[in-house]
Order: C-alpha cells, then structure tokens, then sequence
C-alpha cells in the first residue's frame, strides 16, 4: 500500500481506500463488516435496504452506495444504529410472508442470518400476511414472491452479469413487486437459467433452484457455520448456490 | 418452601405442540427446574383453569375465538407472558391460510375438498369460531420475552429459566437465535 | 436531436401511454407488448412504467374518469359531510373503480393544486372546482346524462387564482426579452454574478442558492447540459407554479433561456404534472410566441450561436417526481424513483450530462433579477432569504390565493392579511414542511426559520387535527416510490399505527411506536419524501400532544385489530350470532 493512500476511520479503525471507492467497498477490502443485505460485491450498489446506513458526524448515509473521503470519521457498530437496523429488517419480515420453518432457504438465508446478527427476537411490527403471487412455471427455477425483500439483486445481477433484462421492480410504494420480462410474465417464458448470476444471487428464499430442496439438512447450512460478518461470504453463498444447481 | 417457587403455567394455542415436547426435552434438567417452580394450568399436569402465575408460556398463534379467550386469561393471570416459538411470535405454519380468505379455507375443506361425504361448514356452537387470519399473540396481548425457534430447543428455555430463577432480565445469546 | 414546436413531445413513453390510456380506457398488456417493440425496451420496463404512474391504469376505466382531490386544504371533507363519499353515492360507484356499466371511474388522488378553489377534481384531465353539495348533485347529472364536457357550465372550470398582495416581482413590469438582452449584453460571467449576488434561493423547498448551482452546472464536464425547469407542484396546498403558468409563463420561459445562455445549454424541458395538463395550449401558445419573438429557437436575441429551446414533458400522477433526480428518470421515460446523490444533476443529471433543475419561481424570479440587479432583489427579505416569496394560501380563510411577501413576515402577518380567523395551526410548506399551532405564529417565513416552497394551509379551529395529520400520512404513504425500506414499509406502518390512535383505540405504547418509525422513516429514508413523511405525526406530537392524548385508550395495551370484527366473516360462514360467536374487541 503506497504511503499516501488516503484514509478514513471507521468505528476507530483507520480505513485506506481509492478515490471513487465506496465506504461499503473500502471497509470490505479492510476487513472489516458493515450489515449489508442488497449489496454484493462486483454488483453496481443500489442503497434501496438502508441495513448498512453509517453515521458520519450527525449524518446517516448508506456506506453502500457513499463515495469515501478523506479523514471522515464514520460510525457504524453502534447501538443506535444497530437498533434501528434490526428495525428495518423487522421491517422486512413483516412486509413479506416470511416462515422460516417452511421455507427451503432457512439456514442459507442472509435475511435470517441479518435478523441473528442483530439479536432480533420478534417482529415487534404489526404483520401486514400480504397477498403475493408465486411463481411456478420454470421447470429449474422457483419464484417466491412471499420472500422477496425488493433488494434487486436479481434486477442488477440480471443486467450487468448475465447481460439479460429478466427481473424488473415494478408498482409504486407497498405495491412493489419483483415482475419478470417475459409476455405472460412467467419465469418459464424468460430467458433465465439456473447458471445465471441472478438465479443464485437472492439472499433470501426468493428465488430457489428447484429440485435440490433439503440437500443440505438443517444444521449443517451455511450459517450453521458461518456467521453473516465473515468477509468474503458471499463467495461462499455462490459457491452452494452452484454446487446446488450443478448437482441437480 | 413451596409458596416461594415460581409457579407456571403452559399452553398451546394454534401450535403443534413441538414447544411444550421442546421443554420437555430438558430432560433431567427439569427435574431441577422443578425444585424451583410449579405447574399451574398446562397440557402437562391436565389443569385445566389458570390461576395466578408467575410466568405463562404460550405455544401457538391465534386461530380463533377461544385462543383468544385463552391468550387473555393467561396476560390477565400471568405476572410474565412469554411467546413461545415461531407460531405464537409471528403465526408460523398455521398462518400460512392468511393467504387465503377464510370463505376460500371453509370452501376447500368443508365444500370442495375429495372425499367429502356431508358437504357444509359447521356451525356447532360448541366449535370456536375462527378468525379472519391466524395472528401472532403479541397483536392481541402484552408479551414480556419472546423465545423464537420452531421449536426452540431446550437449551434456550434452560437459560430463559436460569436467567429467571437469578432474578436477572432474561437475554437470548445470539448464537442461539434461530427461527427454524 | 428532436424536432421543437411540435410539443409535447409526440414520442415520450409518458406521452405515448398517455395517448393510449386516452384512447383506449386503459394500457392492456397488449398495448404494453406494442409499445416495448417500438421503444426496444423490455416489457417489464414498460410495465414497471405503467405501474408506477397513478393515472395510468391497467383495467379499463370508465367514459368518464374522475379523480378528486383528497387534500385537506380545499375542504372536500369538511362539516360533518364528504364530497368524494356523496358523489361516489350519487353515481353509485365505489370509490377506486369503475361502474360495472362501463361508463364512470372515480379515483381519490392528491392534492391537484386547485386549493384555493374549494373541492376539485378531474374529469377526463379538465379541473372543476369549487365543487359543493349541490354541485355534486348536478354533476352526477351531467355524467349521467352524458352530457359532453364542453358543455358543462363555465364556472366549475374556474382555474385563475385571485393574487391579493404584490411585492418586488409582481409589481415588476417585466417587458419580455428585457432579461436575455440584459444577459447577452452583460455576458455570461457578470450574468451569473448578479444572480448569485442577489442570494437567490432555490423556490421548490429546499433552497438551494441558485447562483451555485448554475455555476456548478456550467463548470461541470459535459458533452450537453440542459435545463429543467420543475412544474411538478406536487407539494399538497402549492399552486402557486400553476398560477405563474397560467399568467406569467413568458418570464418562466425566459428564467429558463438566461440560464441556458450562462450554463451554455441547448435544450429545456418543462416538466409539467399530469394535473395541469389542461395547462397544454395555453403553454404552447407561450412557447410559439416566444419563438416568434425570438427569445428560444435559433440565434436568441440576435446572438449568432445562441441556440436554445424548451420540450414539455407531462408527468402521470406522481409527487415523487417532484425530487429533481426522480424527475429526470422520469424525464428519461422510467420509473420516478430517486436516484443517489451525489452525484447531483449539475454534474450528471439528464442523460448523464450536467442539469440545472430549477423552480418555475425561481427561472420567474430569476429573469426579473437579470434586469432590475442584485440590489433590488435583495432590497427585501432577510439575509439569508433575500427578496419575496409567492405564497399559496388555501384553507380556513376568507382569501385564498396568491401572495407576494417579502421573506421574514411572520405567520400572525400573514393570517391576518388572508382573513384568517380563530386559527388553531398552521402547514408551512405543505405536508413535507412544518405544522404549528399558535404559540408558534410570531415565527417568521425564510429560510432560517420556516422555510416553504410555496404551501400555506389555514386551519380554523373548529378542524379536527387528528383528521388532517391522518390525510398528510397517507398522502405519503400513497406517494412513496416503494424503493427503500423505511419510506416504503415505515409510511404504512405509520398510517396503520396512526389509525389506531385516530380511532381511539391507541395506548401509549403506540404513541412510543408512532415516535419510533416516525423517526426511523424521517433518518434512514432515501430521499426527501422519507425524510418528511413523519413531519405531520412528529410537528402534531409537539404542539398538539393533546389530539393524542384525547383519543386514548382507558386500558395499558389494546390489540392490534378489532377481535370482534376479526369474527365477522365466520359468522356469516357459519350464520352464528351466539354469545359464543363474539369476543370483547380488547380497546
Ligand atoms: C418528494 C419531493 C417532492 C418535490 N417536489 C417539488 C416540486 O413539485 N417542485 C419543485 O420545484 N421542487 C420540488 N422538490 C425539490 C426538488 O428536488 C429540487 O430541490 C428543486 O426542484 C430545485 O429547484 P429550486 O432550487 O429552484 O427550488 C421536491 C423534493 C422532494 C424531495
Ligand atoms: S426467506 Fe429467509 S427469512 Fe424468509 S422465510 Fe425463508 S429463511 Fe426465513
Ligand atoms: S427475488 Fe431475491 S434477489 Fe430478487 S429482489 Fe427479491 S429478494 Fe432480491
Ligand atoms: S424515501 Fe420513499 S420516496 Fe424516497 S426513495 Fe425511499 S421509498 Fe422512495
Ligand atoms: S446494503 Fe446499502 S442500502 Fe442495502
């Protein structure tokens, strides 16, 4: 690391990073974890869960998508923002239909796993049981909308990894739902396959590749032995992901 | 020194009853809760009327109008309320029929359903009336710990006891979280 | 480069589907598939545009489509009797469809900017206005008999806004053309000083100093730069925009020529809402007219190279486009959902190329400063909010409309200039802004106090304030775009928790509640709809604790749903009425 790399500090740990790097981007590369459910490194951030909002003075930013700077003190592993992002993912289940003890992803999710991480217990807000539409029809790949917690993933990873346009958020406010680009709106008439980006990318039960359900029992899943702040999970994440899809 | 341990009481509401075998599964270790506390109404001493309680755990999310009924007795004769696994903190499987209306869920059993030889919805008054969705208790009553997992499994409800028994706000390791 | 004059633009997404929802009564996914073809766009982009406009709508509606204005400011639902209800009533139509005959839709929508008209709507995008119980009788007549709408009497299309006090900018006597040759003789650079020297602030709300933001645009890098002027209006009580369009658009238009001369653009849009497209002739007339004098179009002013002229793009029932970068992906055809800022749209803005985006008042304001100076802008006002401000005062007084006042008048001023009597609060800036109560009104309008794009809402004493902080939270739930977290699950979570309380059914856990996601919603949200949704529950938490406090529940904790009625649908399952069919409803 060249001498005058620039820097910042970041709950007292002093952070190098690039011009044009985000904090969300500086502090991974450092090691060090900022709760993040709808980034994923190479994927261009969005800042649409607010799970990885920082304080800088008085201000709250999301570090996924903030460009660092220079000597700017940032908080982020402190109570007050650990409260209010067990919040907004309490926020998360509540919206959705989300019963992990039917739900294929238990054990894999990063929803979950976030809702451990940050002690939550109960869903503390009134439950709103939407009415979501499930989709079926693809013969490999099964679309929850239930779980899904509009983080876009799929939408980004869609365009820019898989140089398709499959998944699109359409409606306005609670009406948002995930849509797919096909004529009916099927998955089975779109052009996604279980290999692309966006068919293992969902960090939740949203998008599930069919067929290999229960491979992994339960207690033997992911974050059964890892925890959501070790770096580089999202590699790992994949990696089951792929292993699902190619055994299958 | 019996009037000085904790009396419990214990019931399972729209739940399957995989809390109450959960705590069971403290095994041996419930021998020696038991020096410290007593059971009060619960499926496992067959008491069937609630009377003044420490501590009330509530298996089970609510379906209808005796849970209802039930979950008020229990916040009504129970210094704590505790919520007790996936159903009674957010509705668990049962709340999956919030999906449908509750005409869709009476149709399809009582009406539509294969093998139905008397089609029609009861209508006994002995039966309890169902509500419009399956809620979690927490929208109905004041709970004071929530213990998730389906179930949660006995090493929680031991540490949930102990921290109790201690006199000390009872706190979930979160390593021991989970909700399947 | 497209072809001007032929406003609005015959090929933008938003015009083409508006064209269709005319035509057609609704944008089947027939038509979405059409379209996506012609536009090579994925369908999901062309449904996610359709879902995201209100007035677009994918079920056919009805011959005529009504959409009443559900703000609290024009009285709709006042002394004990609600216009929407009654007339959905008188046509026998639930409000949010269509009649089964095919022939009526009626649809509640926010704030039309007609606030100084009494109770307004839209039918088939024509405003009437100060509508009444009587009128809504016969204007279920006119429906029913089929009447066409031009024959519809004239009054109810009463649109112009009574101004009832002038200052520096009303009183000017702007001759057109007077501010380009003011800027094409002083030159860009001494352009730009005067308004950054007059302390210009940005007139949508947030005041940015528009001096900077036209140097900031023009010393950005860039291939193009454009300028936008937002005729969005929004903002709940605002019609002051309409007001200056309707009359004044001349100067608007030229605001938007001087800015293009000193940030060296060549394209403008104006982007208009959907509410006041009835607007439309009226502007191209304007824009027609000023191309005729030369004042856009080619070598403006007779300055060879100076080539600038102005689109009109109409929005489709969206607050959120509002926030200029909302706009401008809606300018761009998508979705009105923010983007991250920065970067700005001075440096990347439409197209990704450097953008003013400026106020219709503040291109007005800024046209009259290019000819009169800095000083005489600054002659009035405070420091930190020089000059005057156009207000639109609606609600409980006697003359609603448009005011011209110097920046740092107070509340009580103003109350007692409009005719306003027994006042009990207050809404500066619209919902997004700030509710006050008596104590409060020797506060002054600026900046450096209470700040207003524009929106003055009266509300007399005889108001429930718990009604209106109940509309202002579920305008915002309504209008949230649904991207981020907080906003989009925290407004309904609030409007919910609201509702609780409003009913009578709340305890003062839900007040802790209410506070809690107010303030979740007001740090975390993305933009600056999140950050001021909670503003009515937290303003009315604070001077109006009472309308809280009333209402509470006589027990500690309530449920969240009434248990009785939660019993309703298995007793009419089950014909059961028995004592065991019901349960105490727990408030
Ligand atoms: C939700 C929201 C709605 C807004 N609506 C408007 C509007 O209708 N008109 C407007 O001029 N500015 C509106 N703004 C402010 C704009 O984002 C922007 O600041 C303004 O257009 C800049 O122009 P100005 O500096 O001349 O005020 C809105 C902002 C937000 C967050
Ligand atoms: S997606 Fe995750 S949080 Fe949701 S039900 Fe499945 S495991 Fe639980
Ligand atoms: S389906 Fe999964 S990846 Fe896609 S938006 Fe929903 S939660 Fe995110
Ligand atoms: S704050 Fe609301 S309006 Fe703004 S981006 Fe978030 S959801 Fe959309
Ligand atoms: S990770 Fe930054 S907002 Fe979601």
């Amino acid at each position: 690391m060249p001498t005058d790399q620039q820097s910042f500090t970041l709950d007292n740990c002093k952070i190098p990073f690039s011009p044009g790097q985000t904090i969300m981007d500086a502090a991974l590369a450092a090691k060090t974890y900022i709760p993040h459910l709808c980034h994923f490194p190479g994927i261009s951030p969005q800042g649409n869960c607010k799970l990885c909002t920082v304080k800088i003075g008085t201000r709250q930013v999301a570090a996924c998508t903030t460009l660092a700077e220079p000597d700017i003190v940032v908080e982020s592993e402190i109570q007050e923002l650990t409260d209010a992002r067990r919040a907004l993912t309490q926020m998360l289940f509540i919206e959705g239909n989300h019963i992990c003890p039917s739900c294929e992803k238990t054990g894999n999710c990063s929803l979950q796993a976030m809702a451990y991480h940050l002690g939550m217990e109960d869903n503390h807000f009134p439950q709103f049981f939407p009415q979501r539409e499930v989709d079926a029809s693809h013969p490999q790949i099964w679309l929850d909308r239930d779980r899904c917690i509009l983080c876009s993933l799929c939408v980004r990873a869609s365009q820019e990894a898989d140089g398709k346009h499959v998944f699109a958020i359409a409606g306005r406010g609670l009406d948002a739902q995930l849509i797919v680009n096909s004529s009916s709106g099927k998955l089975a008439e779109s052009d996604l396959a279980p290999e692309d980006l966006a068919a293992r990318i969902c960090p939740v039960g949203a998008i599930l590749i069919k067929e290999v359900g229960y491979q992994t029992p339960i207690g033997q899943r992911i974050f059964d032995q890892h925890k959501i702040d070790e770096i580089g999970l999202e590699q790992v994440i994949l990696a089951h992901n792929t292993t699902a899809t190619r055994d299958e | 020194m019996n009037n000085s341990k904790l009396k419990l009481a214990t019931t399972s509401l729209a739940g399957c009853f995989g809390c109450h075998m959960s705590f069971l599964d403290m095994d041996e270790r419930l021998e020696a809760l038991l020096e410290h506390a007593s059971f009060d109404r619960s499926p496992l001493t067959d008491i069937k009327t609630i009377g003044n309680c420490d501590i009330g755990l509530i298996e089970g999310g609510v379906c209808n109008a005796e849970n209802a009924e039930v979950l008020r007795q229990f916040r009504a004769n129970c210094r704590i309320l505790v919520a007790v696994g996936a159903c009674a903190i957010n509705g668990g499987v049962p709340a999956m029929r919030n999906q449908y209306s509750l005409q869709e869920c009476l149709e399809e059993v009582y009406l539509h359903g294969t093998g139905i030889v008397n089609p029609r919805i009861p209508d006994d008054i002995e039966l309890p009336l169902l509500l419009d969705k399956v809620y979690p208790v927490g929208e109905i009553v004041k709970i004071d710990y929530y213990l998730p997992g389906c179930p949660p499994s006995a090493d929680t409800f031991l540490h949930f006891f102990e921290a109790l028994l201690q006199g000390k706000t009872p706190e979930l390791p979160r390593e021991t979280l989970h909700y399947d | 480069m497209q072809k001007h004059g032929d406003t609005p633009l015959k090929d933008h997404l938003l015009h083409t589907l508006h064209m269709i929802q005319q035509r057609e009564r609704c944008i089947t996914d027939e038509s979405i598939h059409r379209i996506a073809a012609q536009y090579s766009l994925p369908v999901s982009q062309v449904r996610a545009v359709v879902a995201f406009y209100a007035f677009f709508q994918t079920e056919p509606c009805g011959d005529y489509h009504l959409f009443f204005s559900n703000c609290p400011a024009c009285g709709y639902e006042q002394a004990g009797q609600n216009l929407l209800q009654m007339l959905a009533h008188k046509l026998n139509v639930q409000i949010g469809q269509t009649r089964p005959d095919g022939r009526i839709s009626l649809h509640e929508t926010s704030c039309i900017g007609m606030c100084d008209h009494g109770a307004s709507l839209l039918v088939n995008g024509q405003p009437l206005t100060g509508l009444e119980s009587a009128s809504i009788e016969r204007l279920a007549n006119q429906i029913e008999t089929a009447a066409p709408l031009h024959n519809w009497p004239q009054d109810w299309m009463h649109t112009d806004s009574a101004v009832h006090k002038t200052n520096l900018l009303l009183e000017d006597s702007f001759v057109p053309g007077a501010g380009l040759r003011t800027t094409l003789a002083r030159g860009t650079d001494a352009a730009l000083e005067i308004i950054t020297h007059s302390g210009l602030r940005g007139r949508g709300g947030a005041g940015f100093a528009t001096g900077r933001k036209w140097r900031l645009c023009k010393a950005a890098a860039g291939d193009a730069r454009y300028v936008v002027c937002n005729a969005d209006e929004g903002e709940p009580g605002t019609f002051k925009d309409r007001w200056l369009l309707q009359q004044q658009a001349e100067r608007v238009l030229e605001g938007m020529a001087i800015c293009a001369f000193i940030i060296g653009a060549r394209q403008g849009f104006l982007y208009l809402r959907g509410e006041y497209r009835y607007l439309l002739p009226h502007l191209q007339t304007t824009l027609a007219q000023q191309r005729r004098q030369g004042l856009l179009g080619k070598n403006i002013g007779g300055e060879p190279g100076f080539e600038f002229d102005v689109d009109i793009v109409i929005g489709a029932g969206a607050y959120i486009c509002g926030e200029e970068s909302a706009l401008i992906e809606s300018l761009e055809g998508k979705p009105g959902i923010p983007r991250n800022r920065p970067p700005f749209p001075v440096t990347q803005g439409y197209l990704g190329q450097p953008t003013v985006v400026n106020n219709v008042e503040t291109f007005w304001a800024a046209a009259s400063i290019i000819v009169n100076g800095a000083d005489w802008f600054k002659s009035v006002g405070t420091p930190e909010s020089s000059g005057s401000k156009l207000l639109s005062i609606s609600g409980d007084c006697t003359a609603p409309g448009i005011y011209e006042y110097p920046f740092g008048i107070t509340v009580h001023q103003i109350l007692r200039e409009c005719g306003a009597m027994n006042t009990q609060a207050v809404q500066i800036g619209g919902p997004a802004g700030t509710l006050i109560g008596r104590a409060d009104f020797q506060r002054k309008i600026g900046f450096e106090d209470l700040s207003t794009g524009g929106s003055f809402m009266v509300f007399g004493e005889t108001r429930d304030m718990m009604t209106v902080v109940q509309n202002f939270t579920k305008f915002f739930a309504h209008e949230s775009c649904g991207f981020c977290t907080p906003c989009r699950v925290g407004t309904t979570l609030l409007k919910h928790n609201l509702e609780k309380i409003a009913t009578g059914h709340g305890t003062h856990l839900d007040i802790q509640t209410l506070r809690e996601t107010s303030n979740l919603v007001q740090r975390y949200a993305h933009c600056g709809l999140g950050h001021t949704a909670a503003n009515p529950i937290l303003n009315s938490l604070q001077s109006f604790p009472e309308i809280f406090g009333q209402r509470l529940a006589a027990r500690s904790f309530t449920p969240n749903f009434d248990l009785d009625a939660a019993l309703s649908e298995a007793r009419r399952l089950t014909r059961r009425d028995d004592s065991k069919a019901h349960l105490d409803s727990g408030y």
